[in-house]
């Protein structure tokens, strides 16, 4: 008979599904950081003056800040200098098209289940594929340029919509916002820039798919999404990395606008490499998400399934400035063997009958450590502010952690702030019931934890909630303790 | 179908089980009697497959299959089905989704296609109403907030809807008012067929006024010391359990 030690062995040992990584020319900068770093950048993007001068003044911000120290692990030792902070598939041409695509890279993305060919490409969803630092293909271009809407990569952006770009880069995320950020404004890669101009209801699922690649670079990518009056988006970003011993550092950042009545939806399926079984390799995933309502009646709403990362600490946030402006955040977080998550979100009610609504599910398995971090904050102008925040943790075995840390600060008397929590254990006792009724130990956890998460999944559009149904049980196969 | 020869299991280092021998036909209904802590559950536990008894002699033989090196899962598609003394609430997983899940795993073990939802939803409101079953318990979590009750009409639903060749039933009695008794054991005395086979562990010749053993067993201290038919039962409520305990030292000490 199986026992539960070696079941969890077994998950321990399981491969990461996505560790491949691909043999291709790349140009890579030296390691190390400093201001000709970002000036090559910059220039090897053909930026504006007024770019530079923005990361300049990124780098300056950053070279006066320290690792903050509040978070509930240890923070690693980063070498910021032993980085390579550009590194780009080589091309010896502009691309016109997606037969010009190296064809290695295709390939890598249709391992990855992202075929960039359009007619293989999933119906209804436009993908911008990022390989490392540099965005290699955009698909269904045409069809929602004919719409007016702009889904393109943010160089691309910055060579043609540059007035859009100056408007809103760094308005919402400033370059002083904290260390991780200005690092980000400084040395940027690439990302995704979204414009969707008023009235529009953009008529497919918007995709950005990161891969990281090269040995010892960081990826920086800044990602703006802008939805215009009276307009819709669904966004969805996916990730992934090959295995490494060392580790890689990932400090993006992603800003979003919503204008009057304007609706964005973003959703993330996170799988970067989380390291084996003893932490060794991994991913580090400090990012800062941040969006605001700043229409009228606008909505913004985050969805995360974060299954991967050895550490994962962001905090997808909200600025309610609209009145009657509406915020959700809708969080998995799976973490096992060592992983770390320190996660949740910040929701500021400035506006008037401003609305939140936080679901947060934490999963922890193996030695994982998670954390739920959250704070709603109430301004004096924000009268009948609503929130709602429920916050649930599920552990599996008995060597791992969690951890729950809702702030709130309320400035208004008429502020209605609920908060819930609760802890639950996935027993041996339960996985034995299902056992003795023909459901295999998987199986068993994969019941259990699909409903405990069906409340987030299904805000997820339809094919990525299957999608992270099946990852949740990959990650989670086995773990039963 | 059921051959149990010389049991010997511990939990924790400690002894439970010393040496079962008993043997169930197709079609038998066998109850086990026996005072608090002689190890009845701890042997329903074993013949279910649960990882913290570990056997350390004998052999189990099911069907003529070793019930021993099967997974508990495999054991329940194989046709062993446990009715818990204590059946545990899984919050989040609604009773008809777990249900779905096991009958189709079970189907797919013996190479049936998966039940269409049609057909199941039909299967499940002939077994609700074998055992009283409210409907409304169908869509909540499984066995959550359940009562005590509803808990165990729960486990003789579960057994009608999936029709294993062997149901151990621990203390299916225990926690039952009167009403709910009856239901319950005409549900399980529907279940009766010549295939199918029962042990049936209970505290009380009560719930063998309703279902009627061919054989019961007394369990003491890991060991089976008296077989008798329902008669036996009778005997034992009416004089306890000391006075088998007194013979059986008397033969220990001869
Ligand atoms: N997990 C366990 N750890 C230690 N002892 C146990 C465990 N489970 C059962 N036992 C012991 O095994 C003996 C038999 O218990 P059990 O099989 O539940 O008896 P019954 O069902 O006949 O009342 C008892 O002495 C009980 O304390
Ligand atoms: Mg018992």
């Amino acid at each position: 008979m199986i026992n539960s030690n070696e079941i969890i062995d077994d998950i321990a040992n399981k491969e990461y599904e996505f560790g491949f990584s691909t043999d291709i020319e790349m140009d890579i900068a030296p390691p190390g950081l400093n201001e000709d770093i970002i000036r090559f950048i910059s220039a090897k993007k053909n930026e504006p003056e007024w770019l530079l001068e923005w990361r300049l003044k990124g780098f300056a911000a950053f070279k006066k800040m320290e690792f903050p120290k509040w978070q509930h692990f240890e923070m690693p030792e980063l070498d910021l200098q032993a980085l390579s902070y550009y590194a780009a598939p080589r091309k010896k041409k502009q691309l016109n098209s997606l037969d010009e695509v190296d064809p290695e890279l295709l390939a890598t993305f249709e391992k990855l289940g992202i075929p960039l060919n359009e007619q293989k490409a999933l119906t209804g969803v436009a993908v911008d594929a990022v390989f490392d630092s540099v965005s290699v293909a955009t698909t269904f271009k045409g069809k929602l340029k004919e719409m007016g809407v702009i889904f393109c990569s943010f160089g691309e952006a910055v060579q043609e919509h540059p007035d859009l770009v100056k408007k809103y880069l760094g308005s919402v995320v400033p370059h002083t916002d904290n260390i991780f950020a200005a690092l980000n404004a400084a040395v940027f890669s690439d990302g995704s820039f979204v414009y969707i101009p008023k009235g529009v209801r953009c008529p497919m699922e918007l995709s950005t798919y990161f891969r990281i690649n090269a040995q010892n670079t960081g990826q920086f990518e800044r990602t703006l999404i802008i939805a215009d009056d009276n307009s819709y988006v669904s966004y969805l970003e996916g990730c992934t990395a090959p295995m490494r011993d060392e580790n890689q550092l990932h400090a993006a950042v992603v800003e979003l606008i919503a204008l009057e009545q304007a609706e964005i939806k973003y959703s993330t399926v996170q799988n970067w490499y989380p390291g084996d079984k003893d932490g060794k390799g991994g991913i580090y995933n400090f990012v800062t998400k941040r969006g605001i309502c700043k229409g009228t009646a606008s909505k913004i709403s985050w969805t995360q399934v974060e299954t991967g990362s050895a550490i994962t600490w962001k905090y997808p946030s909200v600025i309610l400035q609209g009145d009657h402006s509406e915020g959700e955040f809708y969080s998995v977080a799976v973490v096992r063997n060592k992983q770390i998550a320190d996660t949740g979100t910040k929701i500021h009610h400035i506006g008037k009958g401003t609305k939140s609504r936080i679901i947060s599910k934490g999963i922890s398995a193996g030695r994982g450590d998670n954390s739920y971090r959250g704070l709603v904050a109430v301004g004096p102008r924000a009268d009948n502010a609503r929130n709602f925040t429920q916050c649930d943790s599920l552990l599996i075995g008995n060597q791992c952690g969690s951890h729950t840390f809702p702030y709130i600060e309320s400035r208004n008397k008429t502020a209605m702030i609920e908060h819930e929590a609760t802890t639950s254990k996935i027993g041996e006792d339960q996985i034995f019931y299902l056992n003795q009724r023909g459901i295999d130990s998987e199986k068993a956890v994969a019941l259990i934890v699909n409903g405990y998460v069906k409340e987030v999944l299904n805000q997820l559009p339809m094919e990525f909630a299957v999608e992270a149904q099946k990852l949740l049980s990959i990650t989670l196969e086995g773990s039963v303790g | 179908m059921l051959t149990i020869k010389n049991l010997h299991a511990e939990v924790e280092g400690k002894k439970i089980l010393k040496g079962i021998n008993l043997e169930i036909n197709k079609g038998e209904m066998h109850a086990i009697m026996g005072p608090n802590g002689s190890g009845k559950s701890s042997l329903a536990s074993v013949l279910a497959g649960r990882d913290n008894y570990t056997v350390t002699e004998g052999e189990v033989w099911f069907n003529g299959k070793n019930l021993l090196d099967m997974a508990p899962e495999d054991r329940a598609r194989e046709g062993v089905f446990l009715a818990f003394q204590y059946p545990v609430e899984i919050p989040g997983v609604s009773n008809l989704n777990f249900l779905k899940t096991a009958l189709n795993e079970i189907r797919a073990y013996k190479g049936l296609p998966a039940l269409e939802a049609r057909e199941f939803l039909k299967l499940t409101k002939e077994k609700q109403q074998l055992v009283d079953f409210h409907s409304n318990l169908m869509n909540r979590s499984l066995n959550e907030g359940f009562s005590g009750g509803e808990k165990k009409r729960n486990e003789i639903f579960q057994l009608a809807m999936l029709d294993p060749q062997l149901a151990i039933l621990d203390e299916t009695d225990s926690g039952l008012d009167i009403d709910a008794l009856r239901i319950v054991s005409n549900g399980v005395n529907k279940l009766r067929d010549a295939e199918k086979s029962f042990v049936v562990i209970t505290h009380y010749q009560r719930l063998l006024e309703y279902i009627i053993p061919d054989f019961v067993h007394v369990l003491y201290n890991g060991r089976i010391i008296k077989t008798g038919t329902k008669e036996l039962a009778l005997e034992l409520e009416e004089r306890g359990y000391d006075w088998l305990k007194e013979e059986l030292h008397l033969k220990e000490s001869v």
